[in-house]
């Protein structure tokens, strides 16, 4: 693995990781880590630090949902210009252009299903472009970002071992 | 009433980490270090393919060397990786792990007093299988300065005109020690010269971070003298679907065959089938784990380095093995003491032979997160001893 791969695959899981110790594990100097982090960033490599939360666990609500939109590409723009119109939403989570039976999968957060509701009803649906919408609430959420949330693993091996 | 026990095997000693198990049992939040396994799961691909074997009702025995398309994907990966070849049907045979290949490999191949040179710290079994097998074990005590590798001249003094047998158990558990090519070529040539032969113990063959393993069944004029021995267990984080197997000439094979067809019959039909996906279409799950125990190995080392605890860089399986002479107390004396005041396990050197005294072996078959505290943990222990001195 190249070092930009080698950096990447470790802080996908952990970016929180001490940039110290991130050099160590790799075997490379803190500087020359540092240097191609901010290469990275600079270059929109690495688009963002997140937390994975469970907000399940918590006493906030949030609802999920996932959009299916059939959209009228555009001439010249294809589906860029209204996704764009959509993404500017800070609702919306995610856009993706997806092949299939629809064009754009939409996902979205909001505090209660009415809020996901006039969203879908008063701003998604009324774009020009935007032919149909189905809407999916998410019920539960296992696993997400590769990682499952339902339950932690626990160490089931023997203390000891030879 | 009669004893109703051999000598044989009331002679052998119990393993010298019970102790360990039985004080951390008692305890609460104990952090261990001291487990010989990885901390992977099974990837699911591999355990889908058990699932789905039992789903299809493949419940019965396999043949006695086991499925035909296990040990053809096995003759292939040996090749690709390791430059040897074996022929699946009459060169192969898949045990209960690498355990029972070393178990019936010495059983098929030593008389009552052969010697059997076996190089430590390693590995527990050796030892007890080659007294089970009618043998004398040989031990060879390996040495920190050589950074615990075997060497022609260790070797050649081991040697005696009864001497019929080299245990070759690298990369090494407890040690962490590999053996470079030009290392099994001085070694070889002794091997031949002497007329013996050679159990080669490699089952951590895939955790290398330096250089790639070599088997020393590649060199020339070995293959004819070695019975290779590998499994799953390690490499694709399985041990406990108990799978691993031996390569051998044909005449060493066969009479090991027959052991294994009145003792064990085959291994876990289920096992098979899983392994068949493993060494299919496993190597990515191979390099991602890899990476990640040499993360954690830089890591380890890297804090070793800060408590100033002196440990050779260990470049295979997944162990290091510092040296605590500095606090002038045996490594039992020490393992307990962290134990207890400190809740870390470890291992003590000497439960893979006298020659470990002065040595803990540190796994690192851990999480990060786990890694980091243990070693916190032990970093206020040593600080602790010294300045107690």
């Amino acid at each position: 693995m190249e070092i930009r791969e080698k950096i990447l695959t470790f802080i996908e899981k952990n970016s929180r990781v001490d940039l110290k110790q991130l050099a160590i594990m790799l075997g490379m100097e803190e500087a020359a880590v540092a240097n191609e982090l901010a290469a990275m960033e600079e270059e929109h490599i690495i688009c963002g630090y997140h937390t994975l939360i469970d907000w399940e666990k918590t006493s906030i609500e949030k609802v999920n949902a996932l959009i299916e939109v059939r959209v009228t590409p555009q001439r010249g723009r294809g589906f860029d210009s209204v996704a764009e119109r959509v993404y500017n939403y800070p609702e919306v989570n995610a856009v993706y252009l997806i092949s299939g039976g629809y064009d754009l999968l939409v996902t979205l957060e909001g505090k209660t299903l009415r809020e996901v509701a006039q969203f879908v009803s008063d701003k998604l649906s009324t774009l020009d472009s935007v032919l149909s919408t189905k809407t999916n609430f998410i019920l539960k959420k296992y696993k997400d970002h590769g990682t499952v949330i339902a339950k932690p693993k626990e160490d089931e091996r023997m203390l000891v071992s030879l | 009433m009669r004893n109703p026990l051999s000598e044989r095997i009331t002679d052998i000693p119990f393993s010298g980490i019970r102790k360990f198990f039985d004080i951390a049992a008692e305890m609460k939040d104990v952090i261990s270090l001291g487990v010989g396994e990885p901390d992977f799961d099974t990837p699911w691909h591999i355990r889908d393919e058990g699932i789905y074997s039992l789903e299809k009702g493949r419940t019965a025995y396999t043949s006695n060397a086991g499925l035909k398309e296990l040990k053809i994907e096995i003759a292939k990966y040996l090749e690709r990786r390791f430059q040897v070849s074996y022929h699946y049907d009459t060169e192969m045979m898949i045990t209960v792990g690498g355990s029972e290949a070393i178990d019936i490999a010495m059983r098929a191949m030593l008389d009552p007093g052969d010697e059997v040179l076996i190089p430590q710290p390693s590995y527990v079994s050796y030892e007890p299988c080659a007294v089970l097998a009618n043998g004398v074990p040989v031990i060879i005590n390996l040495k920190e300065e050589n950074e615990f590798r075997l060497t022609a001249q260790e070797l050649t003094d081991a040697i005696t005109p009864r001497t019929k047998l080299l245990v070759l158990p690298f990369p090494n558990n407890p040690t962490g020690a590999i053996m470079q090519r030009k290392d099994l070529e001085a070694i070889a040539r002794i091997i031949i010269d002497h007329d013996l032969y050679v159990i080669s113990d490699e089952i951590y063959a895939e955790l290398t971070y330096q250089q790639e393993h070599v088997s020393i069944a590649s060199l020339p004029g070995m293959r004819e003298r070695t019975v290779l021995i590998n499994g799953f267990s390690k490499a694709y984080a399985m041990t406990g679907w108990r799978l691993g197997y031996a390569c051998a000439p044909k005449v060493i094979l066969e009479q090991m065959l027959k052991i294994h067809q009145y003792a064990i019959m085959c291994a876990p039909t289920t096992s098979q089938y899983a392994a068949v996906e493993a060494v299919r279409n496993g190597d990515e799950d191979v390099i991602s784990m890899r990476e990640e125990y040499n993360g954690r190995r830089r890591y380890l080392m890297h804090r070793f380095e800060e408590m100033g605890l002196s440990c050779f860089e260990p470049f295979g399986a997944f162990y290091a093995f510092p040296c605590i002479k500095e606090f002038g107390m045996s490594a039992d004396e020490f393992a307990t003491r962290m134990l207890q005041e400190e809740k870390v396990v470890v291992v003590p050197g000497t439960a893979f032979g006298e020659c470990g005294e002065g040595f803990l072996r540190i796994s690192y078959a851990y999480s990060l997160e786990k890694l980091e505290e243990a070693l916190n943990r032990m970093e206020r222990f040593i600080t602790k001893l010294r300045q107690q001195k």
